[in-house]
């Protein structure tokens, strides 16, 4: 494991451990044999906590449990979501390899805070990093249990057994054979994950490794997935909610009067919350707009503009976050030396179902539907709001219309809660997508201070990499450099990275997927391609003679022949672009063909590769679709995407504005997963969106001879570096 | 104003009683509890509460309820028959071509009306017919692929 994976994950100690008491629980969860593990058990979390220090969770506790029901069904209970990123199948596909039976008969129950233990979250590419070990020993322990219970049932000595399909058999007379479901049935088993079991061998693998289709496609192709909005309860209302117009923004006067005139509407006033409720959500709006409502907006002085010298400014002392050898060593070494700076804006995370709840209070308890990564932290912040035990309020997690890492942050939660408390009846709070944008928590805007050297044999000499304000993932480098240095300035410590030091940004910032690797791969690879045409090298060569990591140079090989690379000094005028990157534990090498109007400055990606080595892969259709995933998404934070605002005002707040990619835009794309089963598996949700910035950012130079030194790279800005 | 006004709905007749400024939009989904059509942005940009007006997409948050008066509306709810999943929806599957699924309804429904009229669309018509349609998961290249299948199959007749 690298250390740069893990440095954000960062929480407190955990205080809603798994709720239910025993009889409850088995009321609940009837009969059957029941394993429960927990990913602390992984080795690959171990290290992360023996790392991190920091972290301090229930260790005993377990988050996670396997049931074979009486009825033979597999049920997975974990406190993970699924947001779209698949794991709905690939946790099936894992638990099915290991037990033997067909992935259709696992079910699995995700994100509800009554039927699983406490879970951190679902971000951070962590699900099959840290989940895929645990449950592959969970359903191997729980096999042999029933393989030793069979053994009873048949007469026959445990190992003569053997299991196939859900079936356990005498080896040598396999009509002596009982179902999963037949010895399930009467059991009242409950083990916690003893290790002793043995795994199957890679050879041996028969549901790992291949496609598998997505559980939830036939209800997400007919209208039935059920996402937190599409919750209806007898005698719901929908609230809206008064907004201010400005972030920091301080409500002075209010009239309600008119509003509380319209029929059927109610208006609540409980301090800073102030909502109109009525059955239908349009008409609680309209009604809502009949407010009048006075602000007092603070004076700031800051915008999209402005904001870099802002930070710059406010930046306090950075954290080294690696240092080796001697920079100035370094420096008298070199005979080239390079000193850039590299902005990115802020960018919202926008997915197209914004921030939803529902909440029910029945009786001091309280339920809450909620489009949330994060159930059990909502949980805790509606404890929080409602000063109500963790033990009486359960979170209910739907599908999500995606996720990002924007909805680790849950404000629509407590704001449902509290007004489901408040009106005594049950309250939907579904987001406008002007408040979605109004309320996310973008990816921070962030600046990157690079100084460099080269020696005459085009080695890099010394690196000194200075992170300001986008966090510490993806900060230190992979290349060998023997003197070099990275520090990070102006984010604070917090369950929630990327957030910077009070009075830095103007509204809040949050994790954006791949929270600061996309910054710092920004700076990075575009710097690094700097150096090589200064050293008089094509790109992909001065990668190779600069790197010693092995999987790296595999990769960028693999992904030149693909690619069709030939080697050609920059600018080539080819538009050919080549980026490198390692997150959580994933390498990923993305080259890119791009064309650039010189008139206009507009971009067009023709095609774009992406090798990825991230170890063993559970499902390879799903591997690859977060791929493409991560390249379509890239495609906007490399050029268009970025928050506009003034004096606490958003200007982008919807879709005209903020222009994310669509249809028009696409690149031809390839997808290669590099054989790597032996290498435990890694992170498949972020890695790959981390190269798009700069492996555009490197073409749009290969085709023009122009370097762009800001994300995004607009029609604009690209004009104005090829003018000047 | 308080109005009666009817249309057809998937097939079936329906007869409203509702205020014919309201959006159709917040009409199915509330009234009618039909909530496969998904708000995404409330002006019409993002495309994933695209319902059918005979045959046409429209974005129904944008759309009120007077204008569908004596129309026929499909929504997602209404292009599988009698429990069989339709080409469209079929190939989706097939393709992959969605993550999170929230603008599959509106995907899916806008590529509808595309085939209803051309059987052959060429990849640029397809995204030509789909750039109002956004998705934020990034499933465009297998949704393309989805609808080139689907069409193939729809013009063959054959179910499969």
């Amino acid at each position: 494991m690298r250390k740069e994976e893990y440095k954000e994950l960062y929480f407190k100690e955990i205080k809603s451990p798994f709720t239910l008491m025993r009889r409850d629980f088995l009321k609940l969860f009837g009969g059957g044999i029941i394993i429960f593990f927990s990913y602390r058990d992984s080795s690959a979390f171990q290290e992360i906590i023996r790392r991190a220090g920091a972290l301090q969770i229930n260790p005993s506790g377990s988050n996670a449990f396997l049931k074979i029901g009486e009825n033979g069904r597999v049920t997975c209970f974990t406190g993970k979501i699924e947001m779209g990123q698949g794991i709905i199948t690939s946790f099936a596909q894992i638990v099915a390899e290991e037990l033997d039976v067909a992935v259709d008969l696992v079910d699995m129950i995700l994100g509800d805070t009554d039927l699983s233990p406490w879970d951190l979250g679902t971000f951070g590419s962590m699900s099959i990093r840290f989940f895929c070990q645990p449950l592959r020993e969970a359903a191997s322990q729980a096999k042999q249990v029933l393989i030793e219970l069979a053994s009873e049932h048949l007469k026959v000595p445990a190992e003569n057994l053997v299991t196939k399909n859900g079936i356990i058999f005498e080896k040598e007379k396999p009509e002596n054979s009982v179902s999963y479901a037949q010895i399930a049935k009467g059991q009242n088993i409950e083990k916690r994950l003893d290790k002793k079991f043995k795994l199957k061998n890679q050879s041996e693998f028969s549901i790992i490794g291949k496609p598998s289709k997505r559980p939830d496609a036939s209800d997400k192709v007919t209208g039935k997935a059920r996402y937190a909005g599409d919750i209806t309860l007898p005698e719901m209302l929908y609230a809206k909610i008064l907004r201010p117009p400005a972030h920091k923004a301080k409500l002075k006067n209010i009239d309600t009067s008119e509003t509380k005139k319209i029929k059927d509407v109610i208006v609540v006033e409980d301090n800073d919350l102030i909502a109109v409720l009525h059955k239908y959500p349009d008409e609680a709006e309209k009604a809502l707009a009949k407010i009048k409502a006075e602000f007092e907006i603070p004076e700031t002085k800051v915008d999209e503009k402005n904001i870099f010298s802002h930070l710059l400014g406010v930046a306090p002392e950075g954290k080294i976050m690696a240092t080796d050898g001697d920079i100035e060593k370094g420096k008298s070494l070199s005979s080239n030396l390079f000193e850039e700076t590299y902005l990115n804006s802020y960018v919202a995370h926008a997915p197209i179902e914004p921030h939803t709840a529902v909440a029910r209070m029945e009786g001091g308890k309280i339920t809450v539907w909620a489009s949330t990564q994060t159930p059990f932290l909502v949980q805790r912040e509606v404890a929080d709001a409602l000063k109500i035990s963790s033990k009486n309020i359960r979170i209910i997690t739907p599908f999500l219309g995606g996720g990002f890492g924007g909805k680790t942050v849950n404000q629509q939660a407590t704001e449902a809660a509290r007004l489901a408390k408040l009106v005594g009846k049950p309250v939907m709070v579904a987001w406008s997508r002007e408040e979605e944008f109004f309320f996310d928590a973008f990816r921070p805007a962030a600046i990157i201070k690079i100084n460099s050297g080269t020696t005459i044999a085009g080695k890099i000499s010394y690196w000194d990499f200075n992170v300001y304000f986008a966090g510490e993932r993806g900060s230190e480098q992979f290349y060998d450099i023997q003197n070099q240095r990275s520090s990070v300035f102006g984010v604070v410590k917090s369950a929630v990275p990327a957030q910077g030091i009070p009075g830095s940004h103007p509204f809040a910032t949050g994790p954006w997927r791949a929270p600061a690797v996309n910054t710092c791969t920004f700076a990075r690879e575009s710097h690094i391609d700097i150096m090589a045409l200064k050293s008089g090298n094509d790109p992909v060569q001065f990668r190779l003679d600069n790197l010693k990591d092995q999987r790296m140079i595999n990769a960028i090989k693999i992904a030149s022949e693909k690619f069709g690379w030939a080697s050609l000094k920059s600018p080539s005028s080819r538009g050919y672009g080549i980026a490198c990157s390692i997150d959580s534990g994933t390498y990923v090498v993305t080259m890119t063909e791009v064309k650039v109007d010189k008139k206009t400055g507009q971009v067009k990606v023709k095609r774009i590769l992406c090798v990825q080595d991230m170890g063993l892969v559970i499902n390879p259709e799903g591997a690859k679709m977060q791929i493409e995933g991560c390249i379509t998404m890239g495609l906007g934070y490399a050029l268009s995407e970025e928050i506009r605002f003034r004096g606490g005002r958003i200007i982008d707040l919807n879709f005209d504005t903020y222009e994310i990619p669509r249809f028009s835009w696409l690149p031809e794309i390839e997808t290669v997963l590099i054989d790597n089963k032996e290498f435990p598996p890694q992170g498949g949700g972020e890695p790959a969106i981390t190269c798009m910035g700069a492996v555009i950012a490197n073409a749009i130079f290969d085709a023009t001879g122009a370097r762009l030194f800001q994300l995004p790279m607009t029609a604009q800005r690209i004009k104005e570096a090829i003018e000047t | 104003m308080i109005e009666t006004i009817k249309s057809k709905l998937n097939g079936e007749p329906v007869s409203l009683n509702v205020d014919g400024n309201r959006m159709l939009l917040w009409v199915l989904r509330t009234d009618l509890s039909i909530t496969g059509t998904k708000y995404g942005c409330g002006q019409g940009h993002c495309g994933s509460c695209t319902v059918l007006v005979n045959n046409k997409p429209v974005k129904s948050c944008t759309t009120p309820v007077n204008d569908v008066r004596g129309k026929e509306v499909i929504t997602i709810e209404g292009l599988s028959k009698d429990g069989n999943l339709h080409p469209l929806q079929k190939s989706f599957i097939e393709h992959n071509a969605f993550q999170c699924g929230y603008c599959t309804s509106g995907m899916i429904l806008t590529a509808y009306s595309l085939l209803l009229k051309n059987l052959n669309p060429s990849d640029r018509e397809i995204i030509e017919a789909m750039d109002g349609n956004l998705c934020r998961c990034g499933s465009h290249t297998r949704i393309i692929k989805a609808i080139k299948s689907a069409a193939k199959e729809m013009k063959g007749g054959k179910k499969r």
